[in-house]
């Protein structure tokens, strides 16, 4: 996020893209209801007429797939009335020009066609967003998760420079991070192109200094795999031997049958985790992990704020936290390793990371008096944070991008990769639901959770459901093309006729065996998980 | 921004119980009693609400006032002089609460509040006189219908802090006052169960409850409050990062709670963060490493005996064909140290790149 969450509510116009912010980020989704109540206005962008659809003063149920042209034509409406922000595109942007040219291939009308929202509500959205004094975009996995989905970013952004929306409390351009830790992830170099804090793991510099810090030279010096890459390098052979940490790939990816067939096929397969998951039933070897209430670490939110995680049981029999784990690993192959806590490895996690440079395990104990949280004491260190005497950065790009000037990006509308057909005319869009959480491991654990959603179960429209003689809470069968699943279905107005909906909580019947993995973004490797074609029949 | 530190720019001098403070405009007598230590007493007000002036404990004397005002509810103006706990108003409150107290059942001992229950504790500071008043404690029959809401109406002390949070911080409303005057009580339109009334289940209510009217169903008899160890931590689920607080007692986790105050939650927690983590103590989780054995079975087994099959396995294929043979997942749901020296592993010690995530997923 540019901002922080508590800042959201000081915008006048929320716009939410892509976000089920009320069941996938439910406090986070508290502070747009606070803004609500002080008179902001709201707009959504869903296929769906989720909860904050419900609340919003302008829905734009979009088709699924179609973001690119809804917002080119918000922008095309923007330039076309003249309310661009001409200070900031001159001083803090660069590449308008050829940005305007692309927007001249798609008009308003055009877009709508496309999208399925009335143009007059395109243009209503893009007058409230680009006029109002401080405005926030919120977008979440409805933008990423798509084989165009750095298109979609990159559009967001384009809008966010356009309209000068960014840069201040309240206006900003906000993803919603859907796990507790990846951000953290991603900032530590769980990733095949950098080390921790998004250095390239092919720059000679940065190779030269993680290879002076871990005292080692460093074999591999070009990018590495991603997760798709890596299941179809088991399919040919090249990768012989895997080690997943803390991961349910099996019910999380795409294409379900493909994974367990690779997961099958890998030679030697070690999957550590709290659990004897889905994945962890294909391992060679599986080691048991402590849970983050077992440990002492950090996380980073969604904000960029690294927080404490504290021990407060301790590991359950055998089991001992990951780090331990990997440094067991890690010696047994000779790396002669000596941490003794999580506090020395974030010692060095400063030493070599330039974004967590001031970070101590001893600021992150203290209250930080933050003077925007007037009421709040609120712990921990938003990152940026490199020096030991840094505050740390509530707001990024207030005074200029990371790279210096915003480069707007001319982008061109692209077709969903799956479009419906007349054997699998409807199509299915994934996401989370409030109770749940990602693969299931740990909340259908919880009983009071199971009790509230006990069973998997398929968003479906009254329409089609009449036409396809199917019951509210009868069981169906979903089937596309890699396969099917039996939910039970729940008919609702949330849904529009040719659109169904499932969560991939559930592993008696995983959305992704239907979901399909042979469409990536070409550049973040993505894969179309929010539209698949598929036909829902009645079970008798 | 200018907005915002404009707010908390202390220009107004304001004087409690003798003492001058520096306060804020806008800032509430009770606000800035606590800002130097002073508590005063409320059972209707939460800092997540807007303040309501509806119990009458938060009463203190400002000078020059007709009367009484509400702590909760007034503003501080330049040069006012507040007395907190005056004679008079230490009557005052304990006449409020022998009313309460009047109706109320008093089955502390088995009500899960006990030890956590703003009225216990007051009845205790003003030193209430249990009889002046006779006890009629309420009768009404509770209703069951919520697999994480334990409701006590008989308990309710109508403060309305349910009511505000549901509508106000939620945007849903699920409760109203109902009846009137002896016979009020907290419930739902209509009397219909909380699941058909747009209930999130985000147990916001429970938290604010002063008392022992609404509370966590599942954690009943599990241990007093008084029992448990608190650690303040985050929860593992989304990417908010809300701060709770993990009660604990014999080995096991035995609730959650949020500070109101505290993180970028300020109290606030959602169905997850508040009833999701019995996954902690469940039978199933795995406790000793396991290993595949000659029938193709996992069984468990000792670390060294795991740990030999991996380094054998690791270094075998390494050798045969480097480190570009071997895939990497980190994980979301590990910290940041873990994951650190997971990818030092990777690069440093397998020799490949090959390293990613489901972030994407
Ligand atoms: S649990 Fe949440 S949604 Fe349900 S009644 Fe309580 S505050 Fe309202
Ligand atoms: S149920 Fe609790 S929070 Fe609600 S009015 Fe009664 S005492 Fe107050
Ligand atoms: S309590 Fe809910 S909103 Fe907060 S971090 Fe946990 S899952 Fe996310």
């Amino acid at each position: 996020m540019t901002n922080s969450i508590k800042d959201l509510h000081e915008a006048q116009v929320i716009f939410v893209v892509g976000s089920n912010t009320t069941e996938a980020h439910p406090v986070l989704a508290l502070e747009v209801i606070k803004a609500l109540r002080g008179g902001a206005t709201l707009i959504v962008a869903d296929p769906r007429r989720i909860d904050l659809a419900r609340k919003a003063h302008l829905h734009l149920p979009l088709r699924p797939g179609t973001n690119v042209a809804l917002l080119k034509g918000m922008m095309r409406h923007v330039v076309d009335m003249g309310w661009q922000d001409d200070d900031f595109i001159a001083e803090r942007t660069e590449n308008y020009e050829a940005f305007c040219e692309s927007l001249e291939s798609m008009t308003v009308e055009q877009a709508s066609d496309i999208c399925g929202v009335p143009a007059d509500d395109i243009r209503r959205a893009a007058e409230l967003y680009a006029t109002a004094d401080r405005a926030n975009i919120l977008y979440a996995m409805g933008i990423t998760q798509h084989h165009t989905g750095t298109n979609n970013v990159l559009s967001v952004a384009n809008l966010a420079m356009l309209t000068g929306q960014i840069g201040g409390p309240g206006k900003g351009v906000n993803p919603l991070r859907g796990q507790s830790n990846v951000q953290g992830a991603c900032d530590m170099g769980g990733l095949p192109d950098v080390f921790s804090g998004y250095q390239k793991v092919d720059n000679p510099d940065a190779i030269a200094k993680m290879e002076a810090a871990w005292g080692v030279t460093l074999a591999d010096r070009e990018k590495g795999m991603t997760v798709m890459e890596m299941m179809h390098a088991v399919d040919t052979g090249k990768i012989r031997s895997m080690y997943i940490m803390g991961e349910n790939p099996v019910l999380s990816d795409p294409d379900q049958h493909h994974v367990e067939d690779t997961l099958g096929k890998v030679e030697f397969l070690v999957v550590q985790d709290i659990f004897l998951t889905e994945t962890a039933e294909f391992a060679d070897v599986v080691l048991p992990a402590a849970s983050s209430f077992e440990k002492d670490g950090t996380f980073t939110n969604t904000e960029r704020r690294i927080q404490r995680v504290r021990k407060a049981l301790e590991p359950r029999g055998e089991s001992m936290p990951d780090w331990r784990i990997v440094q067991s690993i890690a010696n047994r192959m000779g790396a002669g390793w000596d941490y003794r806590s999580a506090e020395d490895i974030m010692r060095e996690v400063a030493a070599v990371t330039p974004q967590y440079g001031g970070v101590t395990f001893s600021r992150l104990e203290n209250v930080i008096p933050d003077v925007e949280y007037a009421q709040t004491d609120v712990c921990g260190l938003q990152w940026p944070c490199p020096t030991d005497d840094h505050p740390g950065t509530p707001i990024l790009h207030s005074q200029q991008f990371s790279r210096g000037r915003g480069l707007f990006s001319a982008i061109e509308y692209i077709e969903p990769a799956e479009l419906v057909s007349p054997e699998y005319p409807l199509i299915l869009t994934t996401g989370r639901e409030l109770v749940h959480y990602h693969t299931g491991t740990m909340t259908r654990q919880a009983a009071g959770l199971n009790a509230l959603v006990p069973e998997a179960r398929v968003e479906i429209s009254q329409q089609d459901a009449a036409r396809l003689g199917i019951e509210h809470g009868a069981p169906v069968r979903v089937t596309s093309l890699r396969g099917s699943i039996e939910p039970v279905a729940w008919v609702t107005d949330r849904v529009s006729p040719g659109l169904v909906f499932m969560a991939f909580h559930y592993a008696e019947a995983p959305a992704n065996r239907l979901t399909g993995a042979e469409s990536l973004d070409p550049i973040a490797k993505i894969p179309e998980l929010k539209v698949t074609a598929v036909k829902v029949e009645a079970l008798s | 921004m200018a907005v915002v530190n404009e707010a908390v720019e202390k220009t107004l001098t304001v004087t409690v119980n003798g003492r001058e403070v520096k306060a804020a405009p806008g800032q509430t007598v009770l606000e800035v009693a606590r800002s130097i230590g002073v508590e005063i007493p409320t059972l209707c007000h939460d800092d997540r609400l807007e303040p309501y002036g509806a119990c009458r404990l938060c009463l203190v004397e400002v000078e020059g006032a007709r009367g009484p005002v509400p702590a909760c509810a007034t503003k501080v103006g330049d040069g006012m002089t507040v007395q907190t706990n005056t004679d008079k108003i230490r009557r005052l409150r304990k006449f409020v609460i022998e009313l309460l107290l009047s109706n109320h059942p008093l089955d502390c001992p088995v009500c899960e509040a006990a030890g956590d229950c703003r009225l216990q504790d007051y009845a205790y500071e003003y030193e209430v006189n249990m009889s002046p008043w006779g006890w009629h404690p309420l009768q009404f029959e509770s209703r069951d219908d919520h697999p994480n809401i334990a409701r006590n109406p008989n308990r309710c002390i109508l403060c309305g802090r349910c009511v505000r949070i549901c509508r106000d911080v939620m945007g849903i409303g699920c409760w109203g006052f109902t009846n009137r005057g002896y016979d009020t009580i907290i419930d739902t339109p209509y009397n219909l169960p909380l699941e058909e009334v747009g209930c999130v289940s985000c147990g916001q209510c429970i938290s604010t409850c002063p008392v022992g009217a609404l509370s966590m169903k599942r954690s009943r008899y599990a241990a007093r409050h008084w029992q448990t160890d608190k650690t303040t931590t985050i929860c593992p689920y989304c990417g908010v990062g809300c701060e709770v607080v993990v009660h604990t007692h014999r080995d096991a986790l035995v609730r959650t709670t949020a500070t109101v105050g505290r993180g970028v939650n300020n109290g606030n927690l959602c169905v997850k963060g508040r009833f999701g983590f019995d996954f902690q103590n469940s039978p199933d989780r795995l406790t000793a490493p396991l290993v595949r054995d000659e029938n193709g079975d996992l069984v468990p087994t000792t670390w060294d005996v795991a740990l030999d099959r991996v380094e054998q396995n690791f270094k075998r294929i390494k050798a045969e064909s480097g480190g570009s043979a071997f895939a990497v997942l980190a994980s979301a749901k590990c910290t940041n140290e873990e994951n650190y020296v997971l990818q030092k592993f990777t690069r440093a010690v397998l020799g490949t790149n090959n390293m990613d995530h489901c972030a994407r997923l």
